[in-house]
């Protein structure tokens, strides 16, 4: 029946004339006169393209200028206008002097996976939880300020890039946990939890982003007057946070019902309460099957922002935006075209590593070898 | 019907809640002056978009015709023209805004309507530009007048006053109008530029600085017709008589300032050595106009300290030294012909 093969067979040499770039290319572009035309056509659309590409990005750009007069209509593209509004674009009106506290503040954001990773032993959990606590908070205070010493600088002075960050990033920390509850309160076995769970997200899919930002920035002062004390953004990102929470909620909850039900029962069948069944053995995996969907959801936060300009934030977006309304700054059309060609680039540069780490993430919490 | 008859219920309960609640929280600011004072702040919404009067300048601070207009009745009430916190809102947000009381004026140029000040709990207090719809159209179109532009394709924005006007104007005169709407007036200009239409109408003041974000601005012409009133005027809370004075003669001061020659530069020497009374009373060195308003002496003395008369406000930011360019035409004082006329300070 099965043959044993008991002695490696030596390695041959590789057949001639494969594997080489040239025979590559001669079987994959130039295999007949039909797609050695073809292969020739796009070659030279996509060099001609690329060249105009540098030439109007880069070559003929103009890079310095004080007004609208520095980019005339027969040029490239106006970097101009970015670089003269560069502080803006990033940190909004946020005072020149305390721009370290901002770096600071980020420079925090950045370690605090790494800090979440590096928490290991028997104090893991416990350090994890302090790093995620104590992170945040120390750079909210970082950038408000008001204690310590430190100056405070309103939020209204926020902007810009720091602002569109600090929106989406306290939004996906609130959301993801808030959404976790959520997805469990809906698969409780109490009927009033799940009611009340089901109608939670149910609403707030219901309603458009749109409406409810206005009504948390409009409406709460018409119904609560004291509402008006409460920090506009404060009432966004609140917005945000419970708006997306609903998201997250059916992202866990997709991610709990790829959960065989024969794990609960196992656990279940061991002597495991609920929590221990649902801490130990049902969210690792669901958790797990929830990441690219996760990502997905908090891409489109980040993206979402853009709508605080409507309600009188000034997000990357809504700087770029107000800022070409500067008499100094009407001109040609290709002055807005590159300007706002900068701020996708700058939100392609967030989503695609956003999209980056949620693959590493994956890859490493993938336990199925 | 009867599932009918309950959702009736329902609503008007809802829309008395609301209407209470609006009311209570309108109750709940009694005096605007003493709230405005106690914050030590005033609270101005304004609309950015409209190049020369909101829009940051190259440090990112909010200057423009609008911001002044704040600047000033916060140097009248407060002493100082630097303390006010201007919010950038759009159109439902500020009426929203004003009557919640989150902010105490709206200085954003929103054209004076009769449905606007009646029906929506805000009152106009004084017109500060009168501006008109004008409209603009490629030169190669070879027309001369408006109503030369029989079934020409229209851009407007949406919801503004100019698609209603355009639309009057055209029905009373028997055209045939088609109108293409966008968000706002500069995707509208954005749009006629690209060739989605024939013409592009705004008020008159947007349509030269508009015109300079075409392809080739020489290309275009502003036909002469103007064809609609468009008072612009701030605004206060419906209810809030005294402070309504307060912004109203803080403006008139404004104009008479201009009218008497009292410029931000000469305020001081006007005050100590003028004699005209009319100056006097105004720069508070007599009379007690001061004390009705319950603001302090020098309440006109700083608003034309802290941004200039009126004059001065429309040449720093609309006049012909700005890109804006626009000719003051109705907006000159009325002893020069035009509309600008402070009732007087007696």
């Amino acid at each position: 029946m099965s043959a044993t093969v008991r002695k490696i067979q030596p390695a041959q040499p590789p057949p001639v004339g494969s594997g080489t770039r040239i025979s590559w290319l001669k079987e994959n572009l130039f295999s007949s006169l039909w797609n050695t035309a073809v292969t020739l056509l796009l070659g030279w659309f996509t060099v001609h393209f690329t060249l105009t590409v540098i030439d109007w990005a880069l070559i003929d750009a103009v890079w310095h200028g004080e007004s609208a007069d520095a980019c005339p209509r027969d040029r490239g593209a106006c970097w101009a206008f970015v670089t003269a509004r560069w502080q803006q674009i990033i940190y909004g009106q946020y005072p020149g002097a305390l721009l370290w506290r901002v770096h600071t503040a980020f420079a925090l954001a950045l370690v605090l996976p790494f800090a979440f990773r590096l928490a290991r032993g028997r104090h893991q959990a416990g350090i994890r939880a302090t790093v995620l606590v104590i992170l945040p908070v120390m750079a909210m205070l970082l950038l408000s300020g008001g204690i310590l010493g430190l100056e405070k600088v309103p939020t209204d002075q926020w902007g810009g890039l720091m602002l569109t960050l600090v929106i989406a990033s306290i939004a996906i920390v609130f959301s993801i946990p808030l959404g976790l509850v959520l997805s469990l309160a809906r698969q409780s076995r109490l009927p009033a939890l799940r009611l009340v769970a089901v109608g939670f997200i149910e609403f707030w899919r219901g309603v458009p982003l749109i409406v409810v930002l206005f009504a948390f920035v409009s409406m709460l002062p018409l119904f609560v007057p004291e509402g008006r004390n409460i920090d506009i953004l404060v009432r966004t990102v609140i917005a945000f946070a419970i708006f997306n929470s609903a998201y997250m909620a059916e992202v866990f909850r997709g991610g709990l019902q790829s959960v065989p039900r024969g794990q609960y029962e196992a656990a279940e069948a061991i002597g495991l309460d609920y929590w221990k069944t649902m801490g130990l053995v049902v969210l690792p995996q669901a958790i797990r099957n929830s990441v690219p969907a996760l990502m997905n959801t908090c891409i489109s936060i980040f993206k979402e922002t853009t709508l605080v300009m409507l309600i009188g934030l000034s997000d990357l977006l809504g700087v770029i935006q107000l800022s070409l309304e500067d008499p100094d700054w009407l001109g040609p059309t290709h002055i807005y075209g590159s300007a706002y060609l900068f701020a996708a680039l700058l939100f392609f540069v967030f989503t695609y590593s956003m999209s980056k780490y949620s693959l590493r993430l994956e890859n490493r919490m993938n336990v199925e070898h | 019907m009867k599932r009918t008859a309950r959702y009736h219920r329902i609503i008007g309960i809802a829309a008395s809640t609301l209407f209470a609640a609006v009311t209570f929280s309108q109750n709940a600011v009694a005096d605007r002056l003493e709230e405005v004072q106690k914050a030590g702040i005033l609270h101005c919404a304004v609309v950015p978009g409209v190049p020369g009067y909101a829009f940051p300048d190259a440090s990112g601070k909010l200057v423009g015709f609008d911001i002044e207009l704040c600047r000033a009745v916060a140097a009248a009430v407060l002493g100082d023209a630097d303390k006010v916190k201007t919010t950038k809102m759009n159109l439902p947000t500020s009426f929203g805004a004003l009557q919640a009381g989150e902010v105490d004026i709206i200085t954003h140029r929103f054209t004076w309507t009769f449905s606007r000040d009646v029906g929506t709990g805000m009152n106009y207090t004084r017109v500060m530009v009168w501006d008109g719809q004008g409209f603009l159209v490629r030169k190669s179109l070879g027309v001369k007048s408006l109503t030369e532009l029989g079934g020409a394709t229209f851009c407007l924005a949406s919801g503004s006053t100019t698609e209603a006007n355009a639309a009057d104007y055209f029905r009373t005169h028997n055209m045939d109008f088609k109108s293409v709407t966008f968000s706002d007036m500069k995707a509208a200009a954005q749009a006629y530029n690209a060739g989605r239409c024939d013409v592009y109408s705004t008020d008159k003041f947007g349509l030269g600085a508009r015109r300079l974000t075409f392809d080739d601005p020489s290309e275009h012409v502003i036909l002469p017709e103007v064809i609609s009133k468009e008072p612009i005027s701030p605004m206060v809370a419906h209810g809030e008589d005294h402070w309504r004075d307060i912004a109203f003669w803080v403006f008139n001061a404004l104009i008479a300032a201009e009218e008497h020659g009292i410029t931000q530069a000469n305020v001081d020497q006007m005050r100590s050595s003028s004699n005209n009374p009319e100056i006097q009373r105004i720069l508070g060195v007599t009379g007690k106009f001061a004390a009705k308003l319950k603001l302090s002496d020098s309440w006109a003395y700083d608003a034309i300290k802290g941004v200039g008369n009126y004059g001065e406000i429309w040449d720093r930011h609309l006049g012909p030294n700005t890109k804006i360019g626009a000719d003051r035409g109705l907006n000159n004082l009325w002893t020069n012909g035009g509309l600008m006329m402070s009732p007087p300070f007696r």
